[in-house]
């Protein structure tokens, strides 16, 4: 699974970099990257973005 | 940019810039360093200050940035029954935040401080086991600059502090997820007060608030805390559908962020390095307002800076005064805010709605200001809630 971050809901407000426990989040150009060796797919970040712009899919 | 300074900045909002204004003006060498294109853009903000606080930042209430006066506030139960707050001395004002952080920046960089926007901290650097300067991509390009101290003002977002070592990480307990509309042809009742909606329903865990920034325009967002599936916009546009004179309005700006809630830092310091702001957590955890905080917390930092540098001193027994002073006047009382919150969460719609007749505004403001005996009459007073006092511990 790979976490993405849906671009049309995204506001940048890197909410879900203040909660990431493996720091796999940075908010750069205003767009939020995904570090994936970081990423530990434990969707905290999911659960506590404000507007449902993350989400893990399959690798497809 | 040079390849020295006395103190490196990161980050440039409130807390970076106001820290930034005041240790230049005693004549240090400082660097503030933004990663975002403009500072103040976007906001993540409801934009509230009280006076006193304004005050504390160096300025008067009466500069192009004020949005609006305001003149009190009103708390709304679950059943939507009122409790008026006492009025603070010198009232309060919604802001315009991205003209009050760029005044910020305006200030620091007439008191002498340089400032870089585009300019972004990835990692520390070291020497001889010390942090000793920052790794910064300025418009792409890699620099290494020096300096005595760094200061980490990175915000809700920040890393920093966890390169330099110190367990800043938050956890869905810390921090609440946070959404607003600035919405314009709105209904206001009294739109020189701050109207805030309590309930589990509405916002569990958190709180919904209309903040005027004009007679018919107003902040209108929520916090939540946890998750139960549901996004703080799912709450906030439910909530909104409900009032037509709200649904009406038309949506100008949307913002969302985190809120910091807890989870102070033992030690913000240590050997050249200090964190403040929203990195350190400095926020009031019942109402989330972190710009009264960071206009006490700056006073203290640039105080024990400009000594340390006078000092030629910058080690973590030096700046261990910065830790000994907030806790001293902010972090005791945000601590037992803390758990004050921790137990407001276990009562229930209902019991709030009972509880109400007997509590009254002052009681709302101690609890914010930490005041625990005061909860603990109020849960004595309400054999409903008795059981709750265990949570204090
Ligand atoms: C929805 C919402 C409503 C709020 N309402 C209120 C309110 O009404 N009243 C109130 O007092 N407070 C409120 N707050 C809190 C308030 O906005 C914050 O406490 C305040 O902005 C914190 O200031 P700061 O300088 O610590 O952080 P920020 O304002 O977040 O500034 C940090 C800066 O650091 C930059 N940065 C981060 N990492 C790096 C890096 N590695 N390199 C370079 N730059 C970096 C960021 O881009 C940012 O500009 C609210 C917060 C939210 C989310």
């Amino acid at each position: 699974m790979v976490l993405k971050v849906d671009k049309n809901k995204c506001l940048s407000c890197a909410g879900c970099v203040s909660i990431c426990p493996n720091d796999a989040l940075t908010l750069r150009n205003m767009i939020i990257e995904v570090d994936e060796n970081k990423c530990s797919e434990c969707a905290i970040c999911i659960h506590f973005c404000p507007v449902g712009a993350l989400r893990l899919t399959t690798n497809l | 940019m040079d390849e020295e300074y006395d103190i490196i900045i990161v980050g440039g909002g409130p807390a970076g810039t106001l820290t930034a204004k005041m240790c230049a003006a005693k004549g240090l060498k400082v660097l503030v360093l933004e990663k975002k294109p403009e500072i103040g853009a976007p906001k993540r903000c409801a934009e509230g200050i009280g006076h006193l606080d304004l005050l504390r930042a160096g300025y008067t209430g009466k500069e192009r940035f004020i949005a609006q006066t305001i003149d009190g506030a009103i708390v709304y139960v679950p059943n939507g029954a009122p409790i008026e707050l006492p009025k603070q001395p010198g009232g309060g004002y919604i802001l315009e935040r991205k003209v009050f952080d760029k005044f910020l920046a305006y200030d620091a960089a007439k008191a002498g401080a340089k400032i870089y926007t585009k300019a972004e901290v990835f990692d520390l650097l070291w020497s001889g086991g010390k942090i000793a300067g920052a790794k910064v991509l300025y418009n792409g390009e890699q620099k290494d600059i020096y300096s005595k101290i760094i200061i980490a003002a990175d915000g809700v977002e920040s890393k920093i502090p966890r390169i330099a070592g110190l367990p800043s990480r938050n956890t869905p307990r810390t921090i609440e997820s946070g959404y607003q509309y600035e919405m314009a042809n709105i209904d206001i009742k009294d739109p020189h007060k701050i109207h805030t909606y309590l309930g589990n329903e509405i916002a569990p865990r958190g709180y919904i608030w209309i903040f005027p920034k004009g007679s018919h325009i107003a902040n209108v967002g929520i916090g939540i805390n946890g998750s139960d599936g549901k996004t703080a916009k799912y709450y906030l546009d439910k909530w909104i559908s409900s009032k037509p004179g709200i649904k009406k309005g038309s949506i100008i700006e949307e913002n969302s962020g985190g809120i910091p809630i807890g989870g102070f830092l033992e030690s913000m310091t240590t050997d050249n390095f200090l964190t403040i702001g929203d990195a350190a957590h400095q926020v009031n955890p019942i109402h989330g307002g972190g710009l009264a905080e960071t206009s006490f917390s700056a006073e203290i930092a640039a105080k024990v800076i400009i000594d340390a540098i006078k000092l030629k001193d910058t080690s973590n027994k030096t700046l261990d005064r910065y830790n000994k002073l907030w806790w001293e006047k902010r972090g005791n009382n945000l601590k037992k805010t803390e758990k004050i919150l921790h137990v407001l969460e276990k009562v229930k719609d209902s019991d709030i709605n009972l509880a109400q007749s007997s509590f009254h505004g002052q009681d709302i403001l101690d609890l914010t200001g930490g005041k625990t005996h005061k909860l603990i009459k109020i849960l004595i007073n309400n054999p409903k809630l008795a059981t709750l006092i265990k949570y204090l511990k």
